[in-house]
């Protein structure tokens, strides 16, 4: 416990760092913020022209596609805020810089995660956080008070699974220096993913992201139970509220796989 | 041979080989661009039967449209990037008053770089997607042979335009001495006109008579159109037209701002 309360804390003293060196240049920072606030809002737009052509895509409305795009795109977004930039480890790696990290007195990824952390990555999940207000607003549901729980606790558990797939991708990196964008297929790739309903995609593919990676658990599998629709898989109902140990398990595989890299890790001689 | 096309020819040459040494990154953003094809390729699926025959498209066209969209992404560098982070870095080094007083074109020697690149990335990280796209999703290869060569030098009127376009952003440091700023606005503006993320026919009145009349458009829309054989002989022309006068254009308004920039760089003394 008390080493999780240090590796948090050294990952605050990192941030705050970067933060301080980023808001020297405050109308720069405004800039970058706004365009990624567009940049991100782009696959949204790209949603919305598509209902320009049809009420429904998969059998799901546009405030449904709504939920699924904001609860993905926020999970993603704060992931990515918190940890996102493990995805440098390779360049670490190469750069011989990962050895200055594990002589600090500081957990390493703790500060592998919050290097270059940059505030402009709020863009995402603040975007994402305007379409599910609206969609959850749109959306025919009666808000119960177990429903609004349920919308929280995907959140936290996506966010939470997003974290470490980010952190479990990267370490592939120990092994294979160069493979970064390998990563952007699981994060990016696994959020784009989780903006269309199940129904569209073939059964297998929703198979392996319900069992292989555990994205199903980021949104699917609860807004299912949510807004009361059949699973195309057909999986136990029970399933739909399984989100928090997914995002569990998900942590401790992450956490295994960081600690097996940093074994293998062979150091960069400096 | 003149000498100085065996020079240009030398510096496509060293690009190309430069950037295939990074076998496992590339292979890492094939698989990026697979996996990103068939998660498109499905909503695509899915709007298409909800409306088939949409913009003109039948359903394999629009599948074949995600595929050769992916494989092109990278060519045409809708992203940015290729010769536009060497010229950057250049700029934070100040290396950049060296590279004007070589006895080497400016913009000739980037093209080159650039063109060596671009013949690159078609070929490894365009043939895969597209391979995976035909063989799983019953993709639409071109039914005359012709189409191919002019499909090709589309591909390179497309990489013209893109490459002008960057030349421009990237002379943008000259006066505000971080492009950062512009690059993101650019990302923005050309992921969305360009037609990567929907064919630009599908877009809303007058937003669409813009965008095809748009530079961008060369970049993804119209080899993509042609590889689709969805035109004319004679409109299929008059598409390449299209591209070959944005890129005379935007190569001219380059070549006018570099000695513009590079007069500046005299008043400052270098």
């Amino acid at each position: 416990m008390e080493r999780l309360r240090w590796a948090v804390r050294s990952w605050q003293l990192t941030a705050g760092m970067w933060t301080r060196s980023a808001m020297a240049y405050r109308a720069s920072f405004a800039l970058m913020l706004g365009a990624n606030i567009l940049i991100t809002s782009l696959d949204f737009v790209v949603v919305v022209l598509m209902f320009q052509h049809t009420d429904r895509l998969g059998g799901w409305s546009l405030p449904e596609l709504g939920l699924l795009y904001g609860t993905s795109a926020f999970a993603l977004g704060t992931a990515d805020l918190f940890v996102g930039s493990v995805d440098g480890l390779g360049e670490r790696i190469r750069a011989g810089t990962l050895d200055v990290m594990l002589i600090r007195p500081a957990p390493a990824l703790s500060q592998a995660c919050a290097e270059r952390f940059s505030l402009r990555r709020l863009g995402r999940p603040t975007q994402a956080l305007v379409v599910l207000i609206w969609a959850a607003s749109a959306v025919r549901v009666d808000w119960s008070w177990d429903k609004l729980l349920l919308l929280a606790a995907l959140l936290v558990s996506g966010t939470v699974i997003f974290c470490a797939l980010f952190i479990g991708g990267a370490t592939l990196q120990f092994w294979w220096g160069e493979a970064k964008e390998l990563q952007n297929s699981f994060t990016y790739g696994g959020a784009t993913l989780l903006h269309y309903p199940p129904t569209i995609f073939a059964k297998d593919l929703v198979a392996g992201v319900t069992f292989g990676l555990p994205l199903a658990f980021v949104n699917w599998l609860p807004l299912l139970h949510i807004l009361g629709k059949p699973d195309p898989l057909g999986l136990p109902a029970a399933l739909q509220f399984a989100s928090p140990l997914a995002a569990a398990a998900s942590v401790l595989v992450a956490g295994l796989l960081w600690r097996a890299g940093l074994r293998a890790y062979r150091g960069a001689g400096n | 041979m003149t000498s100085s096309a065996r020079l240009y020819l030398a510096i496509a040459r060293g690009s190309f080989r430069r950037y295939s040494t990074y076998r496992a990154a590339t292979l890492a953003g094939v698989f990026t661009n697979t996996v990103f094809g068939a998660i498109l390729a499905y909503t695509f699926l899915a709007l298409w039967r909800a409306r088939p025959g949409l913009g003109g498209y039948d359903t394999a066209q629009a599948v074949t449209y995600i595929w050769v969209s992916q494989s092109l992404l990278i060519t045409v560098a809708v992203w940015g990037g290729g010769f536009q982070d060497d010229v950057q870095e250049r700029f934070r080094t100040g290396d950049i008053a060296v590279d004007l007083y070589r006895p080497v074109d400016f913009l000739g020697w980037w093209l080159a770089a650039d063109l060596g690149r671009a013949a690159f990335h078609l070929l490894a990280r365009g043939l895969v997607p597209i391979t995976f796209g035909v063989l799983l999703f019953h993709a639409r290869l071109p039914h005359s042979v012709l189409t191919w060569p002019v499909f090709l030098l589309s591909v390179l009127l497309a990489v013209l335009v893109s490459f002008a376009l960057r030349y421009l952003v990237s002379l943008t440091g000259f006066w505000l001495h971080d492009s950062d700023g512009v690059r993101a606005v650019m990302l923005v503006v050309s992921m969305f006109l360009s037609g990567m993320l929907l064919p630009l026919g599908l877009f809303p009145d007058g937003l669409r008579e813009a965008a095809q009349a748009l530079p961008w458009a060369a970049l993804i829309q119209v080899p993509t159109d042609i590889f689709l054989e969805r035109d004319s002989a004679s409109a299929a022309l008059g598409a390449l037209g299209f591209q070959l006068l944005w890129a005379v254009l935007l190569l001219a308004a380059g070549r006018a701002a570099q000695l513009l920039a590079t007069r500046k760089v005299v008043v400052q003394g270098g």
